[in-house]
């Protein structure tokens, strides 16, 4: 705001003089603090750092403590050091679910791979309708996981799995296939299920991947005589390193710590033929309502993750370095 | 600025207003007609199982607004999947948060004692007036002489069978015994009819079936102490080889995979001769007797007879039914209120249009309901569960029933002991791997 303070005889001058206005001070304070980066940083990661801190700092925090305690539904419980973990390690359930959890995702992750870079190579090429395939393909991925399971929870039904009809209306078999009443049935048809769930996440990432790489290279290496199989190994393989072990990396993580699959196929039954870490830690932890022991289940996973993803990155660094 | 600054003397002005509508009373609440805020938000949620008959539901749901008008609060049932009971408990009293009343089955008023309010002041006066509970909810509802949940009813078990394919084989009643069932289902399995039997991880089929099994055989989890394990014994063992001829000769291998629903679906599919079930398979087969047909296309229910228990084996007979409870929860601001929502319950004028809906699938935790009217008008076949209840034993038996009983019953020890040895596992280590599991559980601290 300004003020005219009009000048002496003659009026000869005529001087604008700017007041303070009451909320100037307090907006070049405003204006002060945020050109402070430091300041400004720091208010800008806060909601950030608030939001990880409650929902992933706190609740990583509480499962190491219950872990430690014998904390049961109801009860505080006391401190009790690496008992837990003792116990879960002499259990035999949490020995066939760390086992589970092993094959679960070693196969898993390699059918997923496989797969997806078969898919991913398709894709790459040119045809007719292009789009509508590579958006159809996520179709998997995007049927949340209940859903898809329940679809094919139906197709294995011991009584009534259309698959068993069809194979037997068609003479290939004369007795029904034991999909989740055997328990080696029962865990290949959840890693055939997690394939198909999570394949389309290695196709469109190994896609985006294969769409980096220069066609030049592969015309060179044409001119210079190489097959198809000597361009991928030698061409495209290279240059995929990098983003296929991310792509393993998070798929490790996501199938190594998977629940909601197993809980909806077969409960880990029969026999706990199925239980996974997760599925067994939810089982003592939840259900039986031991915190304690159930929480000791599932940090587990913990030390055996962060070998595998330390591994993988510390490649990927040394390919980055190359 | 439009609207109003706050200020001192606004402050004011808008205060002094709220506190002479306080102070004019009950003059003033009568003066705007509505209900003081406090009394209006009163809300009790019950959490229940789904129940398989649909119609107790729907009864349930009915008489809700009559509890809300007697209660001067609003009562709303929730009903989930009783797979999901157990976990929704857990999260409810870690949280100190969730419904004020929630269904507890079996004995789990011992694994969550500490998480649930004495109800003994209802549970006493309700048992006296209707002749006493039965003696299976002194073991389940009742911890350390308190009553920690009001008895509300219990699922009787039986094994429905098809009557004329049992007559097709010469079988002209139900077998006695378990090698008589054996012979029968074997010949009924070689004409494409197994017996089905659910041994997959669910709460109600798989251990109502495995329990009374090795009782029958004289085997047991624990002593009458409920302290020495003694599962491995000659008498669990025997019931274990029994166990793999029986599923091998007369069951449907599919079992290993069932849930508690399965064996209603394959029965009225015609897959399956025999099951171990409650009531619902008569009582939906007979409700949907326009849809659930048997191969000569005449309605399902009329061919279906039911056996009291399950066969005899060489230490007797015996059952494991399913007892209900509503416990209230500690963390409920509505104790009182859920207090008098049971007792509401429980009145006879209200119970008894639940109790008749269920037609003997749930019958009443008391006495007194063996004597009502509807047992006079109901099925032949649903006759054998009106006085069932008094044969009934409880986890842990020979034991008495407590949180470690209900934590290998969660674990599924039991239930996967005779899992392992139908599915390849030799009977000898399927009983060890039992025995060191449950030896964790009882021995520990």
């Amino acid at each position: 705001m300004k003020n005219s303070v009009i000048g002496g005889a003659g009026g000869a001058a005529r001087v604008e003089v700017a007041l303070p206005h009451p909320g100037a001070t307090q907006h070049r304070a405003l204006t002060r603090f945020l050109e402070n980066e430091r300041l400004l940083a720091t208010l800008l990661l806060a909601p950030t750092v608030a939001l990880l801190g409650l929902f992933i700092a706190y609740p990583f925090v509480m499962g190491v403590w219950l872990s430690l305690s014998s904390t049961s539904v109801g009860n505080p419980g006391t401190f009790v050091g690496l008992q837990n973990f003792v116990r879960a390690w002499n259990d035999s359930i949490f020995r066939t679910a760390f086992w589970n959890t092993s094959v679960y995702t070693f196969w898993a992750t390699i059918f997923k791979l496989t797969l997806g870079m078969w898919l991913a190579l398709l894709l790459n090429r040119h045809f007719r309708g292009k789009r509508l395939v590579r958006a159809s393909m996520l179709l998997p991925f995007i049927v949340p996981t209940v859903l898809s399971t329940f679809a094919w929870r139906w197709m294995f039904d011991p009584t009534f799995s259309v698959l068993n009809w069809t194979l037997y209306q068609t003479g290939i078999i004369t007795t029904k296939l034991p999909f989740l009443s055997d328990g080696t049935w029962a865990l290949s048809c959840a890693i055939l299920i997690n394939t198909w769930r999570g394949m389309p996440f290695f196709a469109i990432t190994l896609l985006a991947g294969l769409q980096t790489i220069n066609p030049d290279l592969h015309e060179a290496a044409s001119l210079d005589g190489a097959n198809g199989w000597k361009r991928f190994w030698h061409v495209t393989w290279p240059l995929l390193k990098p983003v296929t072990i991310v792509v393993v990396v998070f798929s490790v993580i996501q199938t190594f710590s998977d629940f909601q699959l197993i809980y909806v196929l077969t409960g880990g039954g029969p026999a706990n033929s199925t239980h996974l870490l997760a599925t067994y830690a939810y089982q003592i932890g939840v259900a039986t309502g031991l915190l304690g022991e159930g929480a000791a289940i599932s940090l587990f996973m913990l030390p055996v993750l962060f070998i595998v993803v330390w591994i993988q990155l510390r490649y990927l660094r040394r390919l980055e370095g190359a | 600025m439009q609207g109003h600054r706050m200020n001192r003397r606004y402050f004011l002005k808008v205060s002094g207003a709220a506190a002479a509508v306080a102070g004019t009373g009950l003059e003033g609440i009568l003066a705007t007609g509505r209900a003081p805020a406090w009394a209006q938000g009163t809300k009790l949620h019950i959490v229940r199982w789904v129940d398989f008959i649909k119609e107790a539901d729907v009864e349930l749901k009915r008489q809700a607004p009559e509890a809300s008008k007697a209660l001067g609060a609003e009562v709303v049932f929730e009903f989930i999947n009783f797979n999901d009971l157990q976990p929704r408990i857990t999260a409810a009293i870690q949280s100190g948060a969730g419904a004020d009343i929630i269904m507890m089955l079996y004995n789990w008023p011992h694994l969550y004692a500490s998480g649930v309010v004495d109800v003994s002041d209802i549970a006493e006066p309700i048992g006296k007036a209707q002749n006493g509970y039965y003696d299976v909810f002194q073991a389940t509802a009742r911890v350390g002489g308190k009553w920690l949940a009001v008895p509300h009813g219990v699922v009787g078990n039986a094994v429905a069978y098809r009557r004329s394919w049992h007559n097709e084989i010469g079988a002209k009643e139900f077998p006695k015994t378990w090698d008589e069932w054996r012979e029968v289902g074997k010949k009924l399995k070689a004409k494409g009819k197994p017996v089905g039997q659910a041994l997959g991880h669910s709460a109600g089929d798989p251990p109502t079936f495995s329990y009374p099994l090795l009782w029958s055989f004289g085997g047991a989890e624990v002593d009458k102490s409920g302290k020495k394990v003694v599962i491995n014994s000659k008498e669990t063992l025997e019931s274990v080889k029994f166990m793999q001829a029986f599923w091998n000769d007369a069951c449907d291998e599919g079992g290993a995979a069932w849930d508690d629903t399965n064996n209603n679906r394959a029965f009225h599919a015609g897959e399956i001769s025999a099951t171990l079930n409650g009531a619902s398979i008569y009582i939906v087969a007979k409700r949907t007797k326009d849809k659930i047909k048997d191969e000569r296309g005449e309605p399902m229910f009329q061919d279906i007879e039911h056996a009291a228990l399950l066969p005899k084996g060489p230490a007797g007979q015996f059952a494991l039914y399913v007892p209900f409870q509503h416990a209230i929860m500690k963390y409920s601001k509505n104790q009182k209120l859920a207090k008098d929502f049971l007792k509401w319950l429980h009145a006879k004028e209200n119970y008894e249009k639940w109790f008749q809906v269920n037609e003997g699938y749930n019958v009443g935790p008391t006495k007194v309901w063996e004597e009502h009217a509807m047992w006079s008008k109901v099925d032949k076949p649903l006759q054998v569960f009106r006085q069932a209840v008094r044969q009934s034993r409880m986890l842990g038996y020979p034991g008495p029933a407590s949180a470690k009983t209900t934590e290998a019953y969660t674990k599924y020890i039991i239930v996967d002991m005779y899992a392992k040895a139908v599915t390849g596992t030799k009977a000898e280590d399927a009983v060890q791997w039992a025995d060191g599991e449950l030896k964790k559980i009882y021995e520990k601290a």
